[in-house]
């Protein structure tokens, strides 16, 4: 797929935590409808670079462009990205006091002012999608985890965003709960999604990313498609990675 | 030594009839209280130092005195300026039940933004992230995800604050305020039998918190009905 204008654009983008760099000159474009997979060991930056992308991290210096505005420390512009981009969260993160229903209506009701008929509506419609439309009036505890994130999965879609940031979303989900994740995640692909996506489900990326990408010490070491980035990767670094995690 | 039966049952209606006074006290109190520890807590976690700052230091101060030494200096003190004796507060502070009121609830008022910024504090950084990510403003996010939260959080140790509350306003029978203590007190004088006349007046008081902690119980099991995987 060659994109013609890129959907996100990252600049030199550097991040510090106090002393430490957690990112180094990342430089990435991504095309509307690309499938990104981001892997890498832990503190490689790669949660960070996705966090970046809709301001949960500010970053330190060099410039991020979501759909041709670029992200800077006005309100307004955060705003703006922030209904393109939408996250999913390893932790899940849903409103534990509110219904799964009233999870997936607040912020359209408060941000898209969006009336309380048709966000209930659009809500129902995304729990179809997500396949648990009979958890609505559930409290987020009473279902399991692999539930929980697919509730996360519908509760962004529900903004509508140009854009799904995915940050390790099956981690924390018990071994038999990562497929009905992953099959979601699979089936918003296929809807020509744009999706980044942080994991070490390599299958995953095999199968549904179109460029994976790895990255270690805050740096992006590797980029290429599956095919070759499995099979052929080029950096010691990245061979070192994938012969630890596919090893068993 | 004997123990008078009949003195308690006699003795009992009078000091119920200082159940209003008590009341009063706790009701408006506890509301004023509520009210100064939000403020209070806004200022706190305000993140600006000249609102956290002075917040800070009230809080220290009435933390870190008796309430009776607080009730003492309202009663005796504050009515030895000039400016409190002309300013718009004088009605209320000229009154004994005035000044009881405005000590209980400045003193309440340093303990429970404490027991709320425990609260605020308790609501997961997780639960914000996700607010943020979907777009709400910092305004909607402590309105929608963190007050209800906290105050579930805070529901416990504010409980206990107004049960501790209930009890200091004992000490306003120490100006002359005729609470169910003071009537107690009175009673006392004139039976000298304090032995009967306080053993009822405690039992008064632990049927009133039996009642608070039973209230407290119900908010408290309806705020966390969505922590429990049974509805």
């Amino acid at each position: 797929m060659t994109p013609t204008a890129p959907l996100i654009c990252m600049q030199d983008v550097d991040k510090f935590f106090g002393d430490f760099q957690a990112l180094k000159k990342i430089n990435l474009k991504i095309g509307k409808g690309e499938r990104i997979v981001v892997c890498g060991p832990s503190g490689s930056g790669k949660s960070t670079m996705i966090r970046c992308l809709n301001r949960l991290e500010e970053h330190s210096s060099g410039h991020i462009f979501i759909d041709g505005s670029e992200l800077t420390d006005k309100v307004k512009d955060i705003d703006a990205v922030r209904r393109e981009v939408g996250m999913v969260f390893q932790s899940f993160n849903l409103f534990p006091h509110m219904t799964i229903a009233k999870n997936l209506m607040i912020a359209q009701q408060l941000v898209r002012k969006t009336p309380k008929a048709e966000a209930r509506e659009i809500a129902i419609r995304y729990l179809e999608r997500v396949k648990i439309p009979e958890q609505a009036d559930k409290f987020p505890i009473q279902l399991s985890g692999g539930q929980q994130q697919r509730v996360a999965i519908a509760r962004a879609l529900c903004m509508q965003p140009e854009v799904m940031l995915f940050d390790e979303p099956t981690s924390a989900l018990d071994p038999e709960m990562i497929n009905e994740v992953l099959d979601v995640m699979i089936d918003l692909a296929n809807d020509g999604m744009t999706m980044i996506v942080v994991t070490h489900e390599m299958g995953f990326a095999r199968s549904v990313a179109d460029r994976v990408i790895f990255m270690d010490e805050g740096e992006i070491v590797e980029e290429a498609p599956p095919a070759s980035f499995f099979d052929n990767p080029v950096h010691e670094r990245t061979k070192a990675f994938l012969s630890q995690i596919l090893a068993h | 030594m004997s123990f008078d039966v009949g003195l308690i049952i006699e003795s009992l209606p009078m000091m119920l009839s200082g159940i209003g006074i008590t009341l009063k006290l706790l009701v408006v109190s506890a509301v004023l209280g509520l009210l100064l520890a939000i403020v209070l807590l806004l200022m706190r976690i305000s993140g600006k130092w000249y609102l956290n700052w002075p917040a800070q230091a009230y809080i220290y101060v009435f933390r870190g005195t008796p309430i009776l030494v607080q009730i003492f200096i309202v009663y005796y003190g504050f009515p030895q300026f000039e400016f409190i004796r002309d300013s718009i507060l004088w009605p209320i502070l000229r009154e004994p039940t005035g000044c009881a009121i405005v000590a209980l609830s400045l003193n309440t008022g340093a303990y429970v933004s404490e027991i709320l910024r425990g609260g605020v504090k308790g609501v997961s950084k997780g639960l914000l992230e996700a607010g943020s990510a979907l777009g709400m403003s910092a305004r909607q996010k402590f309105i929608y995800i963190t007050t209800p939260i906290a105050v579930r959080l805070a529901l416990p140790a504010y409980s206990n604050d107004v049960v501790s509350l209930l009890k200091s306003t004992a000490l306003a029978s120490t100006i002359t305020i005729a609470d169910m203590t003071g009537i107690a007190r009175t009673i006392v004088a004139e039976t000298y039998a304090p032995y009967e006349i306080f053993i009822s007046m405690a039992m008064i008081y632990i049927a009133f918190t039996w009642v608070l902690q039973r209230t407290f119980g119900v908010i408290e099991r309806y705020l966390g009905r969505y922590t429990k995987r049974e509805a």
